[in-house]
């Protein structure tokens, strides 16, 4: 006789794991089952070549909600945080934009742009912050339904518009935060060119959108509000990469009870009379459950494993309607040395700061807003980005384990590479892909390839198929203004439900969305408790 | 990481406590010494020299200067003369203080502004239509403060500009060794003082001259810990301590007025319009709500709350600049935002800001203190600003 679980959960991301641990702690049997060898989804560190260890997919950490830390106790379990410190910007010219944890710092490094810039700046961030406040709570919050008079939805609703009201000054921005161009909405403050590529290219990862798109505002928002030790905007790499976070929410999970089985893909969801049953694995062994939840994006879940059949038509070409197209790829580097950017030849005589201190926060190829609208053009017409953004991190500086003595890991976020190329198809563009991440990085770091001892390239159709994410989108659907909130993921099931009965969704296809967030896991399992699973 | 003032290859030699403060990104010397009161006590006895350079200081210039000037300012800045300065604060559009500084006038369409924040934004954004230029001159000119009784003597034996003859708050120019200066009778101690305003490429120059010819007359280089003690005794608001920049507050209460801030004296509601005008002509119908007032801790609960634990009077040297709770009979009612012992008046003194019917003088209040682990309350009174005001100052 196989166990019967209260709960099974598809996926081990770190959503699919945050929604274990809290039904876990609720007292629940949950078996947790993950297609791959190891848990952590699209949030893993893996050792790719010999004794360098990658954060293949996500890279940094900052949306992690801090209850979800707090309450699952996750430093417990092996989460530790490094700091990322600032944004190095290189200018074609071979002049760099450096934006520093301290404020006074970055007061003077954009002051060689732009006075105007340099004390805009903090007013930007202020700004920032309130936008931030505005919204914070609605990532601990279910969204309410502004067609539903249901008592408990208009109590979410009325919390929602008290937020509103706490932040009235602030409702204009966000109205404008909300519709804008993220190019729009930094020239509404800025002039520099550094400063406004830097600051544009938030508004683009992971969306297939270009920095003069409207819609794109949002999703700077999305990337400005993260918070760690109580600070917004403040970006961390985990000790031992991505998948320390993973294992340390699977840790807490198990900790509560709950099993969590690898290398057991699935193959469909028990559908039984509009409700669902469990899992059939592939090889045919049925694992049943009182309640099944999919921490898998939309597309996958409902098409996927549920299977049209059982779902009206309505809701299946809604979800078929759901916009995730993929835009973006990842290079990982085995590097012998540290690279050496031609704008910091000799900075340290310049400025009395070593070199390397520049390089242990992000370092952005966003030079200004036309170079990233351009690389965009390319993707609108099916091709990757002849120049592409990129946004880099050399995890090593903080955290050494990650590579062999002296030598060191860089991850590269590239974008635009869109799913669907016009020409030819990604195996076979795969490694054209690379050589044009280096050869235009090799512009702003003349040794690059030199230090070069190993390489992946990782194109959106490798996330597809080796992480499961549809298309590539790494959001599990993208953060436009018509699929976030109450319409995340359709409209009238943002709210972790689904159209079978038993059956539910914490994917960060789910609100408040994508990004190492934790926030729909744990949302998804308060619903499931209180709907008394 | 903060950087060295033109000062710094001086500075830095002395420093051998190697007590550094960060101020707008540049390193600062806290105190040369072990302990303050040497570097205090050089404030109001010798001459103190403290190297203000961090300040930020903008030039306006042009037949719109004066407009400028008028429309941000609080002050009516037509009734200051060439080769005068002011203090004044200026406020957002809602009347609320952004900040507080002094406005040097150097001619009929020039001015330097010295200001503790940045604010060349917001010089730029009420400029419009206006014939200046503004230029950021915060890193071309160097600033040192020289303060204390000995100051006058010392400048008159180095300096070729009338000292005798300046008048407080007035400005002299003129040379020191061959390097063209400002001299301001301006400070932030509250004594007999000056501020003297160095071409940033001939700073050590002066400071040598300084020191050299400052010698017979008691200069001691002295850290902004010292003087933190001396501008609380001279009754003088610290931005981002004793108030928050309107600029910088996240939320509306954490924003104060000019009343609020007991600055009233300096928004001339009748100069015309300018920044702030509109909000502050209501408040001032009104009243302020709260008040920046002065506060003393009485000596005699204070060293019995202490000798109860068997314990001597715990008395901050330094300015203490976390806020504490001030209470009334129904609860708490304001905050103490510094606080410091005062060596020379024998006084636990602080600035608070209590709501306006607490803020008579002689009203009693209580002060929240830490005794022995202990959260206890303290008598104390509300008292006039300054707590201290030497005569010299202004003689």
């Amino acid at each position: 006789m196989t166990k019967r679980y209260d709960a099974v959960v598809i996926g081990a991301g770190h959503n699919g794991l945050v929604c274990a641990a809290y039904l876990a702690r609720a007292g629940k049997s949950v078996l947790v089952l993950e297609r791959r060898h190891l848990v952590g989804g699209a949030t893993v560190t893996e050792e790719v070549f010999p004794g360098f260890k990658f954060s293949v997919c996500s890279y940094v950490v900052s949306l992690m909600r801090p209850r979800i830390i707090s309450e699952l106790d996750l430093p417990r379990f092996g989460f530790e945080l490094l700091p990322l410190d600032g944004t190095l910007s290189p200018t074609p010219d071979g002049d760099y934009l450096m934006r520093w944890h301290d404020a006074e710092e970055t007061r003077r490094e954009l002051a060689r742009f732009s006075t105007a810039d340099a004390e805009a700046y903090e007013q930007f961030g202020k700004l920032m912050y309130h936008l931030a406040m505005t919204v914070r709570p609605m990532l601990s919050a279910t969204p309410p339904d502004p067609s539903s008079l249901a008592p408990a939805n208009l109590a979410a609703l009325a919390s929602v518009g008290k937020t509103f009201g706490r932040n009235a000054d602030h409702l204009y921005d966000l109205a404008k935060l909300m519709t804008m161009s993220s190019a729009d909405f930094v020239e509404e403050w800025f002039e520099s060119e550094p400063l406004l590529g830097s600051l544009s290219a938030s508004g683009i990862i992971g969306t297939f959108l270009g920095p003069r798109s409207p819609g794109s505002a949002y999703v700077m928002l999305h990337h400005y509000m993260g918070e760690i030790d109580g600070q917004f905007r403040a970006w961390g790499l985990p000790r031992g990469g991505m998948g320390a976070v993973a294992e340390s929410i699977a840790g807490a999970a198990r900790s509560f009870g709950a099993e969590i089985r690898t290398a057991a893909p699935i193959e469909r969801i028990l559908v039984e009379n509009g409700t669902a049953r469990g899992v059939v694995l592939e090889g045919g062994e049925e694992v049943r459950a009182d309640t099944v939840v999919s921490s898998l994006d939309p597309k996958r879940t409902f098409l996927g494993l549920v299977g049209a059949e059982h779902l009206d038509d309505e809701f299946v070409s809604a979800i078929k309607r759901y916009k995730i197209r993929g835009s973006s790829g990842k290079v990982n580097l085995a590097l012998d040395a540290l690279p050496r950017p031609t704008c910091l030849e000799g900075i340290e005589h310049k400025t009395g700061f070593p070199a390397e201190s520049y390089l242990r926060g992000a370092i952005s190829i966003s030079p200004d807003i036309d170079y990233l609208e351009r690389a965009y053009r390319d993707a609108k017409y099916g091709r990757f980005s002849r120049r592409p953004y990129m946004d880099i991190v050399l995890p090593t500086l903080a955290d050494p384990s990650m590579a062999p003595p002296g030598k060191h890991v860089m991850s590269i976020f590239v974008q635009y590479a869109p799913y669907e190329l016009a020409e030819g198809t990604w195996e076979q563009q795969r490694e054209a892909f690379g050589d044009t991440v280096i050869d235009t990085l090799a512009d702003y770091i003349p040794n690059l390839k030199d230090i070069i001892l190993h390489r992946q390239v990782i194109t959106p159709w490798d996330l597809e198929q080796k992480f499961g994410l549809t298309q590539g989108n790494i959001f599990h659907g993208e953060l436009s203004l018509e699929q976030l909130f109450f319409l995340r993921p359709v409209a009238g099931w943002a709210d972790y439900r689904t159209p079978l009965k038993k059956m539910y969704q914490c994917g960060s296809g789910t609100h408040p969305g994508g990004g190492v967030m934790g926030a729909p896991g744990r949302l998804a399992a308060q619903k499931i408790l209180a709907e008394g699973a | 990481m903060a950087v060295g003032t033109p000062f710094h290859p001086r500075t830095s030699a002395l420093n051998k406590s190697l007590n550094w403060r960060h101020w707008s990104g540049y390193f600062t010397a806290g105190c040369y010494h072990d302990f303050i009161q040497p570097e205090y006590a050089a404030i109001r006895n010798k001459a103190a020299l403290i190297d203000v350079s961090p300040l930020y200081k903008y030039s306006v210039e042009g037949p719109g200067a004066t407009a400028l000037m008028q429309r941000v300012f609080t002050r009516d800045v037509s009734k200051c003369s060439p080769m005068q300065a002011i203090y004044t604060p200026w406020c957002d559009s809602g009347g609320q203080v952004m900040q507080e500084g002094t406005v040097f006038r150097l001619d009929d369409d020039s001015y330097q502004v010295n200001a503790a924040e940045p604010t060349m934004r917001w010089l730029r954004l009420n400029s419009a239509g206006l014939d200046l230029t503004i230029a950021d001159r915060s890193a071309a000119v160097a600033a040192l403060a020289l303060q204390g009784p000995t100051s006058r003597r010392i400048l008159n034996a180095c300096f070729d500009g009338d000292v005798d003859g300046l008048r407080f708050f007035h400005l002299v120019a003129g040379t020191i060794g061959s390097v063209p200066v400002t001299v301001s009778r301006t400070g932030y101690t509250g004594d007999l003082g000056y501020e003297v305003w160095i071409p940033a490429d001939r700073a050590i120059a002066v400071w040598d001259a300084l020191l050299d010819v400052g010698q017979p007359h008691g200069i001691t280089p002295c850290g902004i810990l010292a003087m933190d003690v001396a501008r609380v005794e001279a009754g003088f608001i610290l931005i981002d301590v004793d108030y928050i920049s309107a600029e910088r507050a996240l939320i509306p209460e954490h924003t104060s007025s000019p009343y609020e801030l007991g600055l009233g004296w300096a928004v001339k509601l009748d100069k015309g319009n300018f920044v702030g005008r509109d909000a502050l002509v209501a408040e001032s119908a009104r009243g302020a709500g709260r008040r920046v007032v002065g506060i003393c801790i009485d000596w005699e609960p204070l060293e019995e709350i202490h000798a109860a634990d068997n314990l001597m009077p715990d008395l901050p040297q330094l300015a203490c600049r976390e806020p504490v709770p001030v209470y009334a009979a129904e609860g708490q009612v304001g905050r103490v935002t510094t606080r410091c012992w005062s060596t020379l008046l024998k006084k636990y003194i602080g600035i608070a800001t209590v709501e306006a019917c607490y803020a008579s003088p002689g009203t009693a209040v209580e002060m929240e203190l830490t005794v022995n682990f202990r959260r206890r309350r303290v008598p104390a009174a509300v008292v006039q600003l300054p707590h201290f005001r030497p005569p010299r100052m202004r003689e």
